[in-house]
């Protein structure tokens, strides 16, 4: 098995022990992501700087104290600023733009000696669910049973393709509205949407503030939690950033649950759901009880208002965050006519640097904000939210310790097969994933088991807040349970 | 409710994004099966709730009032489309 398959954990011991140079490790991954266009994961890559960061790594490796995410090859998503490497959040509108600073995220995975592979496939400002709206194209999901190409899912896409595809070892998503999981599900890879707070959001290309949370994509659970522990802690540069302890995650994870209450939430039983999923949902409640979990049945009332309220609330939030688009201080400015003014400029600039989906969303928010409609949309939204949130909290003060749910009401689907007519059509994706988002709480993705085509389905935990570690280790025993090992058939 | 012509035309104006009048109407008609959609928030009582305002209660720290960065005025300039003399450059905006 070449050493781009590795996982994280396994890569760690082979780096400590010597078995494995990182520059070796490296060079297996660089060698995969160039046979590996196809999938279109890879959009910017960074084969000197990675070369760079492994013969440091190397160094640092062999003085006998390196950390457990020095010398591992990671793909970073688009989104996060990347100091003097193209960050343009799959946006024409930043075309050229090279941040002179790094994300917060990055410049501590670096302190730790972790490598850049390069920056990932995403959807444009990281709104969508399928990687369509890039201003790359669509990344492609690796797993093929017919002969439709897929969407690996979105917004973090490239991230999920790339370690699917055995391109990297790890990669980090946002997750805003499910932008981690979904993708997660549709790849047949874990990945953990933290705690609102617990990763800092400075240097992360904004869409919308209050939901927008990074977090690691992985080949494993113990992977996300080494990969996790590196990307979070209090930050004095995210005013939102938690100024909590971080706890070990790996530590938490001793497969023992027994005990533990795992809610069923009701309302995510809903028509439309596949019987296949459906089915694979009570697999996994099996597991659970079999591990020893008490399963209680539970009701987050106001969950068919999350997707409505997510798509005001959002929007809302992008409105605003992409008002600083203007073609004045970084990226795209859109040729002018003469007498063009400096509104022309402004107007003209964003129709040509925005995709239409990007535009949708400004627009939709621009209108929910405005005077006379402020109070009928994005105020009873946000009421809506506390609801939300309240429900979850009810939950939790009842004792239960984690809610299993599905992820996506489908598998992956093929390029080009929803929401090309119909903007909302795609919005449904998100069902499951954005209550989450809404109520700030941890969730992570793990793969369970393959539909009828032959396609990954994967189920989701949602914990409570900051408690990362024991959600995680819910997530191990139903990675345990699942066994999962199912790997893509490599046609790219 | 229905987005009319008029009003999305408003509406890209306000957003400062060109729309060409010959694709307002298919705008129109996006931004009210969007809008549309988030209706049904209305079945919900809200009455008595207030408006969630953070994720987490939390106190925003504060800091200490004075300046911790400066002097990049090169690093500031390098990402723009037009940048002249240590400024960033724009069309005419006075008359």
């Amino acid at each position: 098995m070449s050493a781009n398959s590795w996982t994280i954990a396994a890569a760690r011991d082979a780096l400590r022990k010597g078995e494995i140079t990182a520059v070796d490790l490296t060079m297996s991954c660089l060698t995969a992501i160039d046979a590996g266009d196809g999938l279109n994961a890879f959009v910017h890559k960074t084969p000197d700087l990675a070369l760079d960061q492994a013969r440091a790594a190397d160094v640092r490796l062999a003085t006998g104290a390196a950390p457990s995410m020095c010398g591992i090859p990671l793909g970073i998503k688009d989104v996060f600023c990347t100091k003097g490497v193209p960050s343009q959040a799959g946006s024409n509108i930043l075309k050229g733009f090279k941040p002179e600073y790094e994300s917060t995220v990055t410049r501590k995975l670096f302190g730790d000696g972790a490598v850049m592979l390069g920056k990932l496939n995403m959807d444009e400002f990281a709104m969508g669910s399928s990687n369509e709206s890039s201003c790359y194209g669509p990344a492609v999901n690796p797993w093929k049973v017919d002969d439709i190409l897929r969407t690996p899912g979105g917004s973090s896409g490239g991230s999920a393709a790339a370690v699917a595809a055995d391109l990297c070892l790890g990669a980090t998503g946002t997750d805003t509205g499910g932008s981690i999981r979904q993708p997660a599900a549709f790849t047949g890879i874990t990945g953990i949407k933290p705690t609102y707070g617990r990763v800092s959001r400075w240097g992360v290309i904004a869409y919308a503030s209050s939901l927008d949370q990074a977090g690691p994509m992985t080949k494993s659970v113990r992977d996300a939690a080494i990969f996790l522990q590196s990307m979070a802690g209090h930050d004095p540069m995210d005013s939102t950033s938690a100024d909590l302890p971080v706890p070990d995650f790996e530590a938490a994870l001793t497969g023992d649950i027994r005990g533990k209450k795992i809610g069923i939430p009701r309302e995510y039983r809903i028509d439309g759901l596949p019987a296949e999923l459906d089915a694979l949902w009570s697999q996994g409640v099996a597991m659970m009880k079999d591990a020893g979990a008490e399963i209680v049945d539970i009701s987050l009332p106001h969950t068919k208002y999350a997707l409505p309220t997510y798509y005001v609330i959002a929007p809302a939030e992008a409105s605003s965050n992409l008002a600083r688009y203007d073609g004045v201080r970084y990226g795209h400015r859109a040729a002018l006519a003469s007498g063009d003014g400096i509104t022309e400029m402004y107007e003209k600039t964003r129709a040509s640097g925005f995709g239409p989906e990007v535009q949708r969303r400004i627009m939709v928010g621009t209108y929910v904000l405005s005077a006379g409609f402020y109070d009928a949309y994005y105020n009873r939204a946000r009421k809506v939210r506390a609801l939300i949130k309240r429900d979850f909290e009810q939950a939790f003060a009842a004792g239960i310790d984690a809610i299993l749910a599905p992820i996506a009401p489908s598998s992956a689907f093929g390029l080009g097969e929803v929401g090309t007519t119909d903007p909302v059509e795609m919005y449904l994706n998100d069902v499951f994933t954005v209550t989450l988002n809404l109520a700030g709480l941890p969730g992570v993705a793990v793969p369970v088991g393959l539909d009828k085509k032959g396609l990954p389905v994967g189920l989701q935990l949602i914990g409570r807040p900051w408690e990362e570690g024991a959600l995680l280790n819910h997530a191990y025993v139903l990675e345990r349970a699942a066994g999962f090992v199912s790997k893509p058939q490599k046609w790219w | 409710m229905s987005i009319d012509i008029d009003t999305a035309r408003k509406v890209a104006k306000l957003a400062r994004i060109r729309v060409e009048d010959s694709d307002l109407p298919k705008l129109a008609g996006q931004l009210s099966g969007i809008l549309g959609f988030m209706e049904q928030l209305n079945e919900v009582n809200v009455d008595g709730i207030d408006p969630m305002v953070s994720v987490t209660p939390m106190r925003l720290k504060r800091r200490a009032d004075v300046v911790t960065d400066g002097n990049i005025q090169d690093q500031i300039l390098q990402n723009a489309p037009d940048a002249r003399e240590g400024f960033f450059a724009v069309p005419k905006v006075v008359e």
